[in-house]
């Protein structure tokens, strides 16, 4: 069966994933370390070791993302992420830096490494580089790709894929979009935070909903009509004589009836997006996941989805996996 | 999780009910009440950070009721208004919304894509506020029980009855997700 990779932004959604059938679990630091750097959200070091002891009681993996890229002469914070990671029993860590990697090599070689969607490795040489170099064992592939693409990765790689099927969808080369820092000085890369939520202000003006990130309006909607949250690159701008979504709609990423398709590009993991939401979308995503790769793996139907409701605009995509987007 | 097209709302009787009560003992009541919550899960406060000492007015759409929520460091302090008063941050939505987000029935940012919940002022202090929550795992239900003494069994059965009739999360939401 196909590993079920499902988020945690807290302790108590990562019971939930857990209880919903998670083969393994995310989450994060509550700091600058991991790509969800947001307020209220992760987990401190004593509640990380709970966490872990919780899911290993019950059969879960927990991976620890410590995905940003260190900065300069602030390095030991993310080397103590990696060391307290390894202390509290963590099953991997999922890193993007190279000299994170390295360091992490060195000084927990018995610690599994993932590499991050933040390091963008979307070819078979850059995958193979970074096996070789740093003794990665599994990536987690860019949001660009086709599935034809992955098949083609995997003949030509010897370590595990795991890919994006659910939840918010990044539609830039991950690790190398600077869009949020423009607007707020923040971005995922440096500060865990792609358009974060101290910089972003909703108003009601007459029968709109204006949503602004650092003073530009992203969003101007209409009373009833679904309300995304103000990310720059799902933003409706006017350019020139055209006034749209200029690089992406503010939809989600649900790629479930792809999941034979992925099993058979030999795609070993699915991971889903959402650290940043609440205990009662995990359960309820990881529930409807996990029947979906246990009916894969038994060569039954999939079961129908009824997520759309939990996602962003209210829309969902296939985004890059079928290219049928713009 | 039910849908947020579905989301119960305070019939207008009961709304017209409610509006001659007085607001200061309302306040009182769910300052006790939101202190023995703060006093059992302290982790809310770290989770909450320098958001602790802001003010959040919780405007309960479907009532003619406004609360203004102080969680200030675990000595809550909660008032009732006829309006929502000024604060850093404004919430807006019926009362199953914000109830049903507290017992982990509904999704916090789904309630916000439909315009079920709507958000004013500071963001990131209501985001810190809905995660310091949701995490929490807090059961209003179970919190009446244990102050019922005697009365704890009846007042059971009542939630339980008012929970089923009005599909409004009186309870924690707990193993009915499998």
């Amino acid at each position: 069966m196909m590993e079920l990779v499902c988020p945690a932004g807290t302790p108590a959604a990562l019971r939930a994933a857990v209880e919903a059938g998670a083969h393994a679990v995310y989450c994060g630091f509550a700091d600058e370390t991991n790509a969800r750097n947001f307020p209220g959200l992760n987990f401190s070091r004593e509640e990380m070791a709970a966490g872990i002891a919780h899911a290993h009681a019950r059969g879960a993996k927990v991976l620890v993302a410590i995905n940003t890229f260190p900065r300069a002469g602030a390095e030991p914070l993310w080397h103590a992420a990696v060391a307290d990671a390894a202390a509290a029993g963590a099953d991997a860590v999922i890193l993007a830096d190279i000299g994170l990697l390295a360091h992490t090599a060195e000084r927990h070689p018995g610690l599994r490494r993932h590499l991050s969607v933040q390091a963008a490795a979307a070819n078979p040489d850059a995958i193979n580089l970074y096996a070789e170099a740093f003794g990665v064992k599994r990536v987690v592939l860019p949001r660009v790709l086709t599935v034809a693409e992955i098949a083609a990765i995997n003949r030509e790689i010897d370590v595990e894929t795991e890919v994006f099927v659910f939840g918010g969808l990044c539609v830039m080369a991950e690790g190398r979009c600077s869009l949020s820092s423009y607007a707020t000085g923040r971005s995922p890369n440096m500060n865990g935070v792609c358009s974060p939520a101290s910089h972003v202000v909703y108003a009601e003006e007459g029968p709109d909903l204006f949503a602004r990130l650092g003073g530009f309006t992203i969003h101007r909607t209409p009373k009833g009509a679904p309300a995304p949250y103000p990310t720059l690159c799902k933003g409706c701008f006017t350019s020139g004589p055209q006034t749209g979504h200029i690089f992406e709609d503010p939809v989600s990423l649900d790629a479930t009836a792809l999941i034979p398709a992925l099993a058979k590009a030999g795609v070993r993991a699915l991971k889903i997006e959402g650290r940043q939401r609440s205990r009662a979308y995990v359960a309820e995503v990881v529930r409807t996941f996990r029947a979906a790769v246990e009916a894969v793996a038994a060569g039954r139907p999939m079961p129908e989805g009824a997520l759309a409701r939990l996602s962003e605009g209210q829309a969902r995509t296939t985004g890059a996996y079928a290219k049928t987007w713009r | 999780m039910q849908t947020t097209a579905t989301l119960p709302l305070c019939p207008p009787l009961l709304a017209a009910a409610i509006r001659p009560l007085p607001l200061a003992p309302l306040g009182l009541a769910l300052s006790a009440l939101s202190r023995r919550l703060a006093a059992r899960h302290p982790g809310m406060f770290r989770r909450l950070g320098g958001h602790a000492g802001k003010r959040f007015a919780l405007d309960l759409t479907d009532m003619p009721l406004a609360l203004l929520l102080a969680p200030g460091g675990g000595r809550v302090r909660i008032t009732a208004h006829r309006r929502a008063p000024a604060a850093e941050v404004r919430i807006s939505g019926p009362l199953s919304a914000f109830l049903g987000m507290m017992h982990g029935a509904y999704d916090g940012d789904a309630l916000f894509f439909s315009r079920d919940l709507t958000v004013e002022g500071d963001t990131e202090a209501a985001l810190a506020l809905r995660n310091a929550i949701d995490d929490a795992e807090l059961d209003l239900a179970a919190e009446l029980q244990t102050l019922a003494g005697p009365l704890r069994a009846p007042l059971a059965a009542v939630l339980t009855a008012a929970e089923r009739r009005t599909g409004v999360a009186l309870h924690r939401v707990e193993g009915a997700w499998a």
